[in-house]
């Protein structure tokens, strides 16, 4: 075994039981109990529902296995639900996994919520020896690294005044400054530094790097933020749906991060196998999508079908499309005319003019309202409902400091010297 | 090099065996547990007015409803010593256990913002409770101690003098306590939340079974020589004997009702460190 090794999980799935977990009180389980031995059906089985699905199971992180090395920043990414946070977890002892070993040679400092702790009715003093306390520091170690938080925090004015005064943002500083202080050999972060202002995040980052290659230290870092992931990590694993998919360098984790999209890829789409959020109509539903082009050359429009099913007629219906790109970051939305919704089965084309977006692969939710002139009511709500690629344009176009919008070509209305 | 066997630090698996409780790791954590005690006795008196005086008001009044009612208009207080430091000396003796047990009786409930977040061996949380209480129990007792001066000057009672150097023992034994009862209920209210409807209305109801409000003798009268020796293997009832006899030269002391109390302390708190600690790992999944 390599005795740089820091951390190594070995074949580490996290289990958890969906639905209610027991049945929250005691008389509850009881009588589940007392039915089962009996050979009765559980009374507190909901009607119909299958015996197994009361025993379902999900597992959050299935056979991850994994080692860092001394003083590397590894970035993990993944889409939401991919695991990261249960691996966090895991790794700052939250929970315990359910098969599988976890190995670490050192103390953790994890930050998996900013100001985990912070008692408002304290002072910011006496905060940051509590935080660092809880953190695992003696008062000894924090007391000589005292100035040298407050410092980096920038924070001697308001140092003794009950946190519950504090901004938000002091707040976020504080925090940070007390774990990034931390004599931990591993550091936790959970895309803490969405908080703050830039200056601040950007101080934090380079104060991160240094931590990870001067002084040595491990840093496991978080973040849908492809940016901050490039520039403090130097290896990336990506996690989906609880399996790790890749581990290397970050470049290549950012590729297979944003091409492994969860969205079906398909011209004709059944839109019912999409799970809803809870607030929609039971009776009109978003069945089919169309798409002519999964690949829409620059300038070209986006063309696509939808199939509606409706309980009643209406005149007013109308669709939005959110647009997004692969980090979940939203570029746009668009809102169609309104069309007519018949009784029963409808069909409705439409041409969304794509020539302002930039190259590269987005997603769109979809929903179908009514647009009564001022309001929009939802009627149904498609998440992920398609995907498409725009091609690369005549322009080379600077996304990272352009914005992901590029407007129509200035109209130059007079010329003239003067 | 390579064939090796690392030494770890930190070993994560799915369960552990029954008796791997971390004493060591709490032991690094000692900064800690007082920072909550002090964090919980600040934060509990900030912005009120009269601030730690509540320590006193609370356990006075009882003491005056329970003289007025129970000693005066019940008499349940056959023992010729002044009603008000008869019942004083059991409440505030009382009033920490039942604080003892009742608050950390919802540690992992209460905390699980908290402890969801960063590690920490869990039982950090409920010393520092019991250590909390320990606060306004002092406050109390320094209070009781001005009514029990004037009263032993005025030659209202003998106390036992030798017996008072029971007292830290006694607080101990009462902490020990509390603290058991609350871990087990605890680690058994992470499921199942029944358990903390029981129990601050069980602390009362045990309070009846404890000689609190009255004292011991009359009930053992009543009860006869079998029911009164069950009656006083409730372990609250010889700390509270022990507390009067001791301060107030009434009652008795009795040596081996005294061992047997330690003796159950001595079990609730064992399983109910090792039920706390099982628990402690993957509550964060059911609480």
């Amino acid at each position: 075994m390599d005795q740089n090794t820091i951390i190594q999980l070995d074949n580490v799935s996290k289990e958890y039981r969906l639905g209610a977990i027991g049945g929250g009180t005691l008389r509850g389980d009881l009588q589940s109990f007392l039915a089962k031995v009996r050979g009765k059906d559980d009374p507190n089985s909901k009607i119909g529902q299958q015996k197994a699905a009361h025993n379902e199971k999900f597992l959050a992180l299935s056979d991850v296995s994994f080692s860092v090395q001394k003083g590397d920043a590894v970035g993990i990414i993944g889409h939401n639900g991919a695991g990261k946070s249960t691996l966090l977890k895991l790794l700052s002892r939250v929970t315990a996994p359910t098969t599988g070993e976890i190995k670490i040679d050192g103390r953790i400092a994890s930050m998996l919520e900013v100001g985990t702790g912070f008692h408002p009715e304290l002072t910011g003093r006496e905060n940051v020896y509590l935080n660092g306390a809880i953190l695992g520091m003696t008062r000894a170690e924090v007391s000589r690294k005292f100035d040298e938080i407050v410092a980096f925090a920038e924070m001697e004015k308001f140092i003794d005044t009950p946190v519950k005064r504090y901004s938000s943002g002091m707040y976020v500083k504080l925090a940070f400054a007390v774990a990034v202080h931390l004599d931990s050999e591993i550091m936790i972060m959970d895309e803490v530094l969405a908080v703050g202002d830039m200056t601040f995040q950007q101080k934090c980052l380079k104060k991160m790097r240094s931590v990870a290659t001067e002084e040595g230290r491990t840093i496991l870092y978080v973040s849908h933020n492809m940016n901050t992931v490039k520039q403090l990590c130097n290896r990336s694993i990506v996690l989906s749906k609880g399996h790790c998919i890749y581990d290397g360098d970050v470049d290549s984790a950012i590729t297979i991060y944003s091409n492994n999209s969860e969205v079906l890829n398909e011209k004709m789409q059944d839109l019912t196998l999409i799970k809803r959020p809870m607030n929609v109509e039971e009776n009109i539903r978003l069945t089919k999508l169309y798409i002519d082009e999964l690949e829409i050359p620059f300038g070209d429009d986006f063309n696509f079908t939808v199939e509606i099913e409706s309980g009643e007629q209406f005149d007013n219906g109308m669709i939005r499309t959110v647009l997004k790109d692969m980090a979940g970051n939203v570029v746009g939305t668009a809102h169609s005319n309104t069309f007519n919704v018949f009784k029963g089965k409808s069909q409705v084309s439409l041409k969304f003019k794509s020539d302002r977006l930039l190259a590269g692969r987005y997603y769109a939710d979809m929903s179908l309202c009514k647009f009564d002139g001022e309001i929009q009511t939802r009627l149904d709500v498609v998440q992920k409902a398609f995907t498409f690629k725009m091609e690369e344009s005549d322009i080379i176009y600077n996304r990272c400091y352009w914005g992901n919008v590029r407007f129509d070509k200035m109209e130059v209305q007079d010329c003239h010297e003067i | 090099m390579e064939n090796q066997e690392k030494q770890w630090m930190t070993v994560i698996k799915p369960k552990t065996g029954w008796f791997d409780i971390d004493i060591k790791g709490l032991f690094r954590y000692k900064d800690l547990i007082m920072l909550f005690v002090k964090r919980n006795f600040t934060s509990l008196y900030k912005q009120t007015i009269l601030g730690p005086l509540w320590a006193i008001i609370q356990p006075f009044l009882t003491t005056v409803i329970f003289s007025v009612i129970f000693g005066n208009i019940a008499g349940l207080n056959d023992t010729g010593t002044p009603n008000l430091v008869f019942y004083m000396s059991a409440n505030i003796t009382w009033a920490y256990f039942s604080s003892c047990l009742v608050s950390t009786s919802n540690t992992f409930i209460s905390n699980s913002a908290i402890m969801g977040k960063v590690y920490f061996p869990r039982l950090v949380m409920p010393i520092s409770t019991v250590l909390t209480q320990l606060i306004s129990f002092a406050i109390q007792f320094v209070f009781f101690m001005c009514f029990w001066v004037f009263y032993l000057v005025q030659g209202e009672f003998t106390p036992s003098w030798g017996y008072m150097a029971l007292t830290p023992l006694i607080i101990i034994q009462m902490a020990m306590l509390g603290l058991g009862f609350g871990v087990i209920v605890s680690a058994l209210t992470t499921k199942y939340r029944d358990l903390a409807m029981l129990v601050s209305f069980g602390v009362q109801l045990w309070m009846y079974a404890t000689p609190v409000a009255y004292s011991s003798d009359i009930v053992i009268e009543k009860l006869g020589s079998t029911w009164g020796q069950v009656y006083m293997l409730n372990p609250m009832t010889p700390v509270i004997e022990t507390m009067r006899y001791a301060y107030l030269g009434v009652g008795s002391f009795n040596l081996m009702y005294y061992l047997i109390s330690w003796a159950i302390t001595l079990v609730v708190l064992f399983f109910g460190i090792i039920l706390f600690s099982r628990v402690e790992k993957t509550f964060m999944d059911t609480v």
